[in-house]
């Protein structure tokens, strides 16, 4: 229990677990590396390198400007200046649309992907065996090739017009499998005696990075093809629930919560879950107005563009609520005016709230495993580009799933683009099924008597 | 290439090809050893798995106490090989539910085996909450793609119970939670000095569990399309690896790759051919009967499965004109074929060439961990693992040949979807298909009026 600090005193920025990582690493650097801890597998893993002390990449500008402050308020300023910045990068990718977004992601998905990587390169020593690189790109490009191709002849009719993409499509599962087989015997062929294991490892790394990383960012894509607000609701929350959580554990923090993370407190995790919950409620209202956030991302054939324009459906039209008694007597309302969606906004900040905390937890327990501080450099005060995203992961999925199983039907689109594959007799019996069905719930008129 | 030996001579080395680690039994393990001591140094030290004990039956070590060592272990592996291709039979006919039974237990037991390799090689013995986790998304990952199955083809009968409609209509939801729980768990019980062993047998779990229980998940969806499907790839690996042994036994001299010494080029082509025939054959006659070729349904009535149908296209007798070069060879004009003995020529040449790479996959794994076989289950065989390495990437290929070749979607699916939707959707799409119809003549153009 050496580890726990509680948090409040100290000005130290909210690396959270960054800093006790750091402090474990020092001592390591003392002792030799793999003893530290009592790493038992120091005897029957290689030992890990200590990883480099990160280099401060902050940008020459903000030094100059940050001179003159000791360096504990410096390290808030930079922090706090690229989470505005991060912030305000946000809303305008927002702004600037979903072939944007999606191409923002894919960015992200990337580069998530190389650092994870990157860490397993340096765990494993396997520097030196070149065609290991390019089989893991390879393999991103594999799975990504697989996915993306699901979602474009889901969403995209124009696909059915190309020829050439037709046979693409018709055929995409076998040439993704293809795609991969090679892969796959690639990596067979590849096997050097001395390095089995080293490769092996290797390989398991990348499928479970790629598992975890790449189906998680098409997760996420689907999403944003349902509406944007299904995009930028979760993300704001789990960011909010980051910064709150923060926040209530600089002022009333006391009791430790995990471990794994000292300088996670309960009072931080209630308090976050609470203002979490109202803000996203709050934030569901403003965006429910707005046809941009609400609609389902469509792509429009003729004009080749893509187009957020539709009926809301029943999920973003104002409701009446009749309120239960016992709130009616405090705040004498008898109803009040909601947007149902708001109700799923208190669903999915709960998840954030209380689940999200854990895919932190995670994250930090890795890094503590293999003895880093941060994922990677890339942004100045925060660390890796991981390291912002490892809450979001459980929330996409979260969100797809809860989309799947409470709100959306199937895509109109997908089934017919099945019915049309169908033998022709499947087609008829489908066919008559939905007739009738239909004129059972009346929207056809009911069978007019055929001449015969 | 210390480790090329020539083919042929030495009768030591004639062991089944896909355990050739094995062949060098007693005297040969302190070869291997020497062999793959070059790693050692740069991977440190990982014990030794302990040696394989020998446990071939009491009666059958009785029977054949009287041979050479040598000759004995061939015996060994003879009736074993010719046991277990027996219960392949029996299992047959005793129907798709037993097969189903069967697939699942043999995933529980490679999931077994893989898992407790792991542990062996992480020392991880003395994490107990691992061991329930691993077993625990073992349970998930099986719940939530049999329920996908079970709403798939058992529409009706789901339908009609309340509990399983709402079981199946929040499906991946409750997996979904079931699997976040598992996570939870794991989180929690993240122990200080244990980190990184806690994080490889997480890794470990997972991709076992995206090896094993989704191959056996295709294998079982395979089955569901007809029996055929199951049995002629299997039967194709099989017998690839008995004539890719033959050949390599009779005519081999060049290495195929270092990574399995034994193999052999000869041993490879020859099975090739070999195989592709045997393939085309097995087909001709499984395609005669409706058993074997109709998709396995599950009758809503009589509660029971059905094997009963009206034999698709692809299982009726058509004739092929044979091209003028084996015309004038043979003197026929056309040939009578089942059009899937066609497909089973893709099958079966996928099957000898791509279905070795997971052989040698699987011995690279038993290289790098320094292990003989995967486990101890049947004597003179190795484990499970051992015989169902070449058979993993067999099942995918498979599924997804029919997915993009053969079958098209599953018309209950797509009812099932269709009444799910909205009604202006469903009108929309009602009217798409009533065009599409028409069009191909099926909708009488007055009806299409009404």
């Amino acid at each position: 229990m050496t580890e726990l600090r509680r948090r409040g005193g100290g000005g130290d920025p909210d690396s959270t677990e960054n800093i006790s990582d750091k402090e474990a690493d020092g001592d390591d650097k003392l002792c030799f590396p793999g003893e530290a801890e009592g790493d038992t597998e120091g005897d029957s893993k290689a030992d890990t390198p200590d990883v480099p002390p990160s280099t401060d990449n902050t940008p020459q500008c903000l030094n100059k400007a940050l001179e003159g402050l000791s360096s504990r308020w410096r390290n808030w300023w930079v922090r706090g200046i690229l989470s505005l910045t991060m912030i305000i990068g946000f809303f305008l990718i927002i702004y600037l649309g979903p072939i944007m977004l999606i191409l923002v992601v894919m960015g992200v998905q990337i580069k998530c992907f190389h650092e994870i990587i990157t860490i397993g390169y340096r765990v494993y020593h396997s520097y030196e065996l070149p065609w290991f690189r390019t089989l893991s790109w390879y393999f991103l490009i594999c799975v990504n090739y697989f996915f993306y191709g699901e979602t474009v002849a889901d969403y995209f009719a124009l696909v059915q017009r190309e020829e050439p993409l037709q046979f693409l499509v018709r055929y995409h599962r076998f040439i993704s499998f293809a795609l991969y087989l090679a892969g796959f015997c690639m990596f067979v062929l590849s096997l050097v005696k001395k390095h089995y294991r080293l490769q092996f490892y290797m390989f398991a790394w990348t499928h479970v990075t790629l598992l975890i990383v790449v189906t998680q960012s098409h997760l996420v894509i689907q999403n944003l093809f349902e509406g944007m607000i299904w995009f930028i609701l979760p993300i704001s929350t789990v960011i909010c629930n980051d910064i709150m959580a923060y926040l209530f554990g600089f002022f009333f923090g006391k009791t430790p919560l995990i471990k794994l993370s000292p300088k996670k407190t309960w009072e931080g995790f209630i308090g976050g879950f609470f203002a979490t919950v109202v803000f996203s409620f709050l934030f569901a209202y403003l965006l429910s107005q707005y046809q941009y956030f609400v609609c389902p991302v469509e792509y429009n054939s003729e004009t080749n563009r893509f187009a957020v324009e539709c009926d809301p459906s029943n999920l973003f039209v104002m409701q009446e609520y009749t309120l239960p008694a016992a709130v009616q007597n405090v705040i004498r309302w008898k109803t009040v005016n909601l947007y149902p969606f708001q109700i799923h906004s208190i669903a999915l900040s709960s998840f954030a709230s209380l689940i999200g905390p854990f895919g932190g937890f995670f994250a930090s327990g890795f890094k503590r495993a293999f003895k880093i501080k941060d994922f990677a450099d890339t942004i100045p005060g925060h660390g890796g580009i991981m390291d912002r995203f490892d809450c979001q992961y459980l929330m996409a999925t979260f969100v797809h799933v809860y989309i799947a199983s409470f709100i959306r039907g199937p895509n109109p689109s997908k089934v017919l683009q099945q019915l049309l594959v169908l033998q022709p007799e499947q087609q008829l019996s489908i066919f008559n099924t939905l007739r009738n069905h239909l004129r059972e719930k009346g929207v056809l008129p009911p069978a007019v008597a055929e001449a015969q | 290439m210390t480790e090329l030996r020539q083919r042929g001579a030495t009768e030591k080395e004639l062991q089944h090809q896909s355990s050739e680690d094995k062949g060098s039994e007693t005297e040969g393990r302190s070869e291997r050893e020497g062999a793959s001591d070059n790693e050692a140094k740069s991977d440190s030290g990982i014990p030794e798995v302990p040696v394989s004990a020998d446990d071939t039956p009491e009666v059958l070590n009785k029977a054949l106490s009287g041979l050479s060592s040598r000759w004995k272990n061939w015996w060994v592996r003879g009736i074993l090989t010719l046991a277990m291709i027996s219960f392949f039979f029996f299992i047959i006919y005793l129907g798709p539910m037993v097969l189903m039974m069967i697939v699942l237990c043999v995933q529980i037991k490679c999931f077994h085996e893989i898992i407790t390799i792991g542990y062996s090689v992480y020392h991880s013995y003395d994490l107990p909450w691992f061991r329930t986790l691993s077993w625990y998304f073992l349970l998930c990952v099986n719940y939530f793609f049999y329920g996908e199955t079970v709403t798939d083809y058992f529409f009706a009968l789901v339908q009609r119970e309340d509990s399983l409609r709402i079981l199946s209509k929040y499906h991946r939801f409750i997996s979904f939670a079931l699997y976040l729980t598992g996570f939870c768990m794991f989180v929690l019980s993240l122990v200080k000095k244990h980190y990184r062993l806690q994080f490889y047998m997480f890794g470990w779990t997972h991709v076992t569990l995206l090896i094993v229980v989704t191959q056996s998940h295709l294998i079982i969806h395979n089955l569901f399309e007809g029996m055929i499907w199951f049995i002629v790839p299997i039967s194709c690996v099989i017998c690839n690896d008995i004539m890719a042994y033959m050949f390599g036994f009779f005519f081999g001299r060049t290495p195929l790759i270092k990574l399995s010494p034994k193999k052999t080029w000869e041993g490879f082509i020859g099975g090739f051919f070999a195989t592709v025939v045997f393939g085309i054959l097995l087909s001709y006659v499984m395609a005669g009967y409706r058993c074997f070729v109709c998709p396995v349904e599950f009758n809503n009535d009589s509660n029971r499965f059905t094997v009963d149908c009206e034999p698709s296209e692809l299982f009726q007798l058509q004739d092929y004109s044979l091209p003028s070069v084996l015309h004038s060879v043979t003197g026929w004009t056309t040939v009578k074929l089942y059009p899937f003995q066609i497909h089973s020529i893709a099958l079966s040449a996928f099957a000898s060439i791509m279905g070795p790479f997971g052989g040698f996959f699987a011995s690279g794994f038993k290289r790098a961990f320094k292990i003989k076989d995967f486990a101890n289950t049947i004597p003179g065989h190795g484990g499970i693992m051992d015989r169902f390495d070449c058979q993993y990437l067999m099942a995918t290929f498979v599924n997804v040949y029919i997915a993009s070749f053969i079958r098209g979607p599953n018309p209950t699916k797509v009812i099932q979807q269709l009444l799910a939707l909205r009604p202006d959707q469903q009108l929309h799409i009602f009217n798409s298909l009533k065009a599409h119809l028409t069009e191909k003549g099926l909708l009488p153009a007055l009806e299409a009026a009404a």
